[in-house]
């Protein structure tokens, strides 16, 4: 794991969902490894729509990170979520787009699948409050 | 016929939250279920915190106790027999949550039509004029949610075990979402 996510990674909450990321260079998928926990609804089975909403959240504060010096872990400011399949009892893949970057506020796009990266199974955008190294405000 | 839904939705509580795993999992406590409102609670706690130099609990908490919340509102707002999916869930961060405070999910349904239900929430710390987060979301009655459902009530009224009925929680399954 690169030293540029050591901030994120410090993070409880990011380390007890159990999230990593696969990282070449630019190009980060976070992984979301399955576990009973992450069930929201055990009759379909499929997972926590809050689950899959932060693991979006995470990738995005990832994606942030990995694109440039910050000071401080990317702050959502608002982020929408579609929910477009259910998502199974396996792991989950994501991977972020930065649609815009400014010196504090970032837009961000991610989209999360399973099976196949064709058909994701929920999308994410937002913006994120973000405080790149060597700025005063 | 409202105090008949009052009274299956006051049956099914228990296993609002520790019907699934993930609210339980996250320790999620449900204050107040209404026909068309809930209340969910997220204790502080500090293996759940985002930034521990702040000790600030992460965004994704709140974004999974909006979502909960409102998903149990929904289900209160459709008759509390229908099982949902989310459609989509819109939140804004307004401030960060204050260390050591539980926060506090207030979800209400503005609206029901057909299958869809439209679903505004708060989340604050105490005091409900100074909002954690806002949130608007819809839900709506998922024919596979719905089959499964179906599925494992026949299988209980049955007398036989569904494949999930050993999972978390007092109760066999349920939950709103």
């Amino acid at each position: 794991m690169s030293a540029r996510l050591a901030l994120l990674m410090n993070s409880p909450y990011v380390r007890r969902l159990g999230v990593r990321f696969d990282d070449h260079g630019d190009e980060l998928t976070g992984i979301l490894p399955y576990g009973e926990a992450l069930v929201g609804n055990p009759l379909i089975p499929a997972l926590h729509g809050g689950a899959i909403g932060a693991f979006m959240e995470i990738t995005a504060a990832a994606g942030l990170l990995a694109a440039s010096d910050l000071a401080a872990l990317p702050k959502p400011i608002d982020v929408s979520i579609d929910y477009l399949r259910p998502v199974r009892p396996a792991d989950v893949y994501a991977r972020a787009v930065i649609t815009r970057q400014g010196s504090r506020v970032s837009n961000v796009r991610v989209e999360a699948w399973q099976e196949r990266r064709a058909a994701p199974v929920a999308a994410l955008h937002g913006h994120f409050l973000v405080k790149p190294v060597g700025e005063t405000r | 016929m409202t105090d008949d839904l009052q009274s299956r939705l006051d049956q099914l509580a228990p296993l609002l939250v520790a019907g699934s795993p993930h609210a339980a999992d996250l320790g999620f406590v449900l204050d107040a279920v209404r026909p068309g409102e809930a209340v969910v609670r997220a204790p502080y706690r500090e293996d759940l915190v985002g930034d521990p130099e702040t000790g600030v609990t992460h965004g994704g908490v709140v974004t999974a106790l909006l979502d909960h919340a409102s998903g149990t509102a929904a289900f209160a707002g459709l008759g509390g027999d229908k099982a949902l999916a989310t459609l989509d869930l819109r939140i804004d961060y307004m401030r960060p949550a204050t260390p050591g405070q539980a926060i506090i999910a207030e979800a209400h349904t503005v609206k029901v039509s057909g299958l869809i239900a439209f679903v505004s929430a708060i989340a604050h710390d105490g005091d409900r004029d100074d909002p954690v987060a806002t949130s608007h979301a819809a839900f709506m009655v998922s024919r596979v949610s719905q089959e499964a459902a179906d599925r494992v009530r026949a299988d209980i009224e049955a007398g036989r075990a569904g494949p999930f009925t050993r999972t978390p929680g007092p109760g066999q399954a349920g939950g709103a979402r």
